[in-house]
């Protein structure tokens, strides 16, 4: 068998292994110069550049991304601390409003029951000066009229009577 | 005559490649049990396990030169 | 065994080698370095693909890429990531060179799989170019960056100094090895894994009972070699990223 691969492997390469055929080398370094030379060429014109950029600009794009999402997150965040100072401040504020209406009104009220009740003790004051006006007139008067009335019952029943004494009598009877 | 020398030497060079899968084997299996143990570790080392095996497989791949050498060549 | 020799003898024919073979495209004659080979053509074919992925497929510059602009871009990022890695930032400016090794061979080991092509990375002579380009220039970067001090490479500061010598012999015979390995390594691969493709090829030939076996073999072969293609390409751009570390910052 292995006879047999030697003479056809003999016949087909001439000089053994093709590998070893000095004759081809010359061609083969040649090509492969050119190719590497080419191939090279082609990728540091156009193919690297052209995928280090799209890498690069996927990165960038990433990065941009996650910058603006942080971005429009933080300003969120602002906006919602921005609403709830608002809120906060809108509560203190109406918490202060309340407060000061509450105060106002106390005090008016104040005011106005010191009045009322000044007028009242007023109008009581000159209604009891009134009242003992009127008292001590009526007390005048029914003096006067017991007097009168005494001298004339005591005329009537025959007696003359001393006005001075009719006087203190009365005068006894009513502070009795 | 000397062609068949030829021919018995070419299978005993061929016994060289054997020989050169026992290191890759080593190589491979020192790094599995490694790797099992740290396997953390492994990742960076794949590069390491490569070359290693390159440099193992690179004897086995001498020995089946020669016997090509001695096969077709001489 | 016995069945497959009696078979060889009946018309069995193996020539797991013939796929390497260079020849000329058109006409007759001797193969001169212009001419027009299979290998000019695999190889244009190789650039064409380049093309048609890493151009056309990001055309349109997709934020959100297309399939073939994927593939483009996880290509390019795992070999930056790679170079960054390895040689460190400064290493990066470097990074075009070791890319089109990398797409060059890694292309042309995947069009080598296609049946009835022509692998051009299965040949010494392209591979030795490859890695004595690299060589050469990771050995020229080394002395215009450090100078001398280059040389440090090899005179290794922490061994004891009676050592130094020594080490530095193998220190050097280990470099001067590297393009070496660095070639066959890929050469090799590529040509073995063809090679056996053909050799099961060859044994499916033989018969009715065989040729299952034979043909479960060259799938199985198929896919490793899949495999193989891409581990080649990434381990030679890997050591030329990690040479070319050496040669940035040769202290050990």
């Amino acid at each position: 068998m292995a006879d047999t691969a030697v003479e056809t492997g003999a016949e087909a390469s001439g000089a053994g292994m093709p590998q070893l055929d000095l004759s081809t080398f010359p061609n083969q370094i040649f090509w492969l110069v050119v190719t590497l030379v080419v191939i090279y060429l082609i990728l540091s014109r156009v193919a690297l550049p052209r995928i280090g950029a799209v890498l690069a600009e996927r990165q960038g794009t990433i990065t941009n991304d996650i910058a603006a999402a942080e971005e429009l997150k933080a300003r969120a965040k602002e906006a919602e601390a921005a609403y709830d100072k608002a809120l906060v401040d809108a509560r203190a504020e109406a918490g202060k409003i309340v407060d000061e209406a509450k105060a106002e009104m106390q005090a008016e009220l104040d005011a106005q029951m010191q009045k009322a009740e000044a007028e009242i003790a007023a109008q009581t004051a000159e209604s009891q000066a009134a009242i003992a006006e009127i008292e001590a007139g009526a007390s005048e008067a029914i003096k006067a009229v017991a007097k009168d009335t005494a001298k004339e019952i005591v005329a009537a029943l025959g007696g003359k009577a001393d006005a001075r004494s009719v006087t203190a009598a009365v005068n006894a009877r009513m502070k009795g | 005559m000397e062609g068949e020398l030829a021919h018995i030497g070419a299978g005993i060079a061929g016994l060289g490649t054997g020989i050169a899968a026992l290191g890759v084997g080593n190589v491979a299996g020192n790094f599995l049990a490694g790797a099992l143990r740290n396997p953390s570790a492994a990742a960076g080392q794949t590069a390491t396990l490569f070359i290693g095996i390159a440099f193992a497989e690179a004897l086995g791949i001498f020995s089946f030169l020669v016997a090509l050498l001695l096969m077709f060549a001489v | 065994m016995a069945e497959t020799t009696q078979s060889a003898e009946g018309g069995l024919s193996f020539h797991p080698l013939d796929q390497f073979e260079v020849y000329r495209l058109f006409g007759e004659g001797p193969v001169h370095w212009y001419t027009i080979t299979n290998v000019t053509l695999w190889m244009a074919i190789a650039v064409l693909c380049i093309v048609l992925l890493l151009v056309m497929g990001t055309r349109k510059r997709a934020v959100v890429p297309n399939r073939t602009q994927s593939i483009a871009e996880t290509l390019y990022g795992f070999i930056y990531t790679m170079v960054e890695d390895v040689t460190g930032k400064d290493g990066v400016k470097y990074f075009p060179y070791i890319f089109t090794l990398f797409i060059f061979i890694l292309m042309s080991n995947f069009l080598g799989l296609l049946p009835m092509a022509f692998t051009t990375t299965s040949h010494i002579a392209v591979t030795a170019v490859l890695a004595l380009a690299v060589f050469i220039a990771v050995t020229v970067i080394g002395f215009v960056k450090n100078g001398v001090s280059f040389l440090g490479l090899f005179w290794v500061s922490s061994a004891p100094l009676a050592l130094r010598p020594i080490l530095a012999v193998i220190e050097g015979i280990s470099y001067f090895v590297r393009p070496v390995s660095h070639s066959i390594r890929l050469a090799g691969n590529v040509m073995a894994g063809h090679a056996v493709l053909k050799v099961f090829a060859g044994f499916a030939q033989v018969g009715l009972l065989i040729a299952p076996f034979a043909i479960f073999g060259v799938i199985a072969i198929y896919a490793l070699e899949v495999l193989v293609a891409a581990i080649q390409a990434y381990v030679f751009t890997i050591l030329t990223c990690v040479y070319l570390k050496d040669a940035l910052h040769p202290s050990h």
